[in-house]
């Protein structure tokens, strides 16, 4: 309701976000009602078939291991103009990269705006490493950030919207609107008719508590953005770009919407 | 009953029937999962002959060998498969081969599995892809020669949202 | 050719029936798919698996492409005595990876 008083005021853009940002830490705590309740709250792997599940359990039959394993061996890998791996600064991950999956994407203070775990990583790669940025959806950045997300695994979801507000709001408003073809918004799935089929498959809450996952679908490991690709063209709508605001607004509204669930990287799914 | 098996069609309806007279009914009962009323008769062809070529002339019986199988999977690409053979796995008694076949993938073979008295315990899984519903079959040869079936139908759909 | 995750018990005891877990990284291409150009992608799957205990064939298995990728077995074996146990993985290449593990057996 906010937004559409924006549009039609015509007014000077700041004011316009004077009046969206006013607005928006109202209308997220407003639409709290809208949102799955805490008690409801159930992550893709409790919706998912017993085989599946057992698949990802055990890490000698989970295929995202291998993922996870590579990552190990790059966060020892020394890289770039500055010949230092992750663990030159990082040390040990699995203490300091304990909990890190669990509330990105964090606000990076020198940007002014989120980043997630991906733009991170190649901050890191090419600020600290002076190496060139991994590609987006490459086996590299997969690896890393299988490995990194595996630290936080069994963690909950501690997101917070902290100097994120506005971003956070765009992530809900992305996840409310209908678009595309078929004129669906993510909301009317995975908030309204989640638990029901789809043609033969569970609609899940679509929590992001598994990435990156390894989709049976794909046959291989892959990130957030992959599968929200999947999903914007499953609904006949225009992808974002890799990296661009609108993925990184959607992921931090879908973590914020997904807080206290338990972490389970690196995910298997349908 | 122990038929020797001539033409094509007596094989389909020998087994069917000896299927239903052991009393065990095929999982996943064909005429309530729509579709398998036509079955493909090239696909059952290719079967028929790769199995043939594994028994030769001598009778398959259902039991002693379960096939544990999602009747509906998630997703076709990955399907989980157990195959259990109830038998001592002694020297003088134990499960020599087990076949998996499929009916409509390309092709008829899935996996042969080879054991012997050293497994201790047959009972063998693995992952499998599923280009459509169809039946899985399971045939276990035991050290006296005689093989053994086991079948699943199992029904596959595509997945709700694709990559392109 | 891969990477390869084993689950074998490291010690068990004489005559313990012991299972065997194995997962390979293997995209085990059909032969049957195309690419965008239409054009086929050719057959590339591990088409053997063999596991020896002490020299000893303990477990084999034939693959077809209707193995899902990055191919999953789990089997049994006796554990008769301490040593070595290896597992092969054969590709239509022809080539072959080997992975050793070793069980004490008390």
């Amino acid at each position: 309701m906010t937004i559409a008083l924006v549009r039609t005021l015509r007014v000077p853009g700041f004011v316009c976000l004077c009046v969206a940002a006013l607005a928006a830490t109202a209308q997220l705590t407003a639409t709290m009602a809208a949102e799955i309740p805490a008690a409801e709250r159930r992550s893709g792997y409790d919706m998912m078939s017993r085989e599946t599940r057992a698949m990802q359990d055990d890490d000698t039959s989970n295929p995202a291991m291998f993922s996870v394993l590579e990552g190990e061996t790059l966060w020892s890998t020394k890289a770039g103009e500055a010949n230092r791996s992750c663990a030159d600064c990082h040390g040990d991950a699995q203490q300091s990269m304990k909990g890190v999956a669990a509330r990105y994407p964090a606000y990076d203070a020198s940007r002014r705006r989120p980043l997630n775990l991906e733009q991170r990583v190649n901050v890191c790669r090419t600020e600290r490493q002076k190496a060139t940025a991994f590609p987006p959806e490459s086996k590299d950045l997969l690896a890393i950030t299988s490995f990194i997300a595996r630290q936080s695994r069994g963690m909950p979801i501690t997101i917070t919207t902290d100097r994120m507000i506005e971003f956070a709001e765009t992530g809900r408003i992305l996840f409310h609107r209908r678009q595309g073809q078929l004129n669906l918004s993510c909301s009317q799935c995975h908030d309204d008719n989640w638990g029901r089929s789809l043609a033969g498959s569970t609609i899940p809450q679509g929590h992001p508590t598994g990435y990156p996952i390894y989709r049976l679908e794909w046959q291989s490991v892959g990130s957030l953005q992959r599968r929200l690709r999947n999903c914007l063209v499953g609904m006949r709508a225009e992808p974002y770009e890799n990296g661009s605001p609108e993925h990184v607004a959607l992921e931090l509204y879908m973590m914020w919407r997904a807080r206290g669930l338990k972490m389970d990287a690196p995910g298997v799914r349908p | 009953m122990t038929e020797h098996l001539t033409t094509r069609r007596q094989f389909i309806v020998v087994t069917g029937g000896l299927i239903a007279a052991a009393g065990i009914p095929e999982r996943g009962d064909a005429q309530s999962i729509g579709g398998n009323a036509a079955r493909n008769e090239a696909a059952v062809a290719r079967l028929e002959a790769a199995v043939r070529e594994l028994v030769g002339e001598s009778p398959v019986k259902a039991g002693r060998i379960k096939l544990d199988i999602p009747l509906l999977v998630e997703n076709g690409n990955a399907v989980p498969l157990a195959v259990t053979v109830d038998s001592p796995m002694t020297e003088a008694d134990h499960v020599k081969t087990i076949h998996i076949f499929n009916e409509k993938n390309p092709q008829p073979n899935v996996a042969n599995f080879h054991l012997g008295p050293r497994a201790g315990r047959a009972h063998v899984t693995s992952r499998m892809r599923l280009a459509d519903t169809q039946k899985v079959i399971a045939i276990a040869q035991f050290s006296d020669g005689s093989f053994w079936s086991d079948s699943v139908d199992v029904v596959v759909t595509l997945a709700a949202c694709l990559e392109d | 050719m891969a990477r390869a995750l084993i689950n074998v018990p490291k010690q068990a005891k004489r005559g313990d029936v012991i299972e065997i877990k194995t997962l390979v990284s293997h995209p085990m291409e059909t032969g049957y798919r195309r690419d965008s150009m239409g054009k086929a992608i050719p057959r590339d799957i591990i088409n053997r698996f063999v596991c020896t205990y002490n020299g000893v064939e303990v477990f084999r298995a034939d693959l077809f492409p209707a193995i899902a990728a990055n191919p999953f077995l789990s089997f049994h074996t006796v554990a008769t005595e301490s040593g070595e146990i290896k597992l092969s993985w054969t590709g239509d290449d022809g080539n072959t990876q080997t992975e050793t593990v070793n069980i004490t057996v008390v």
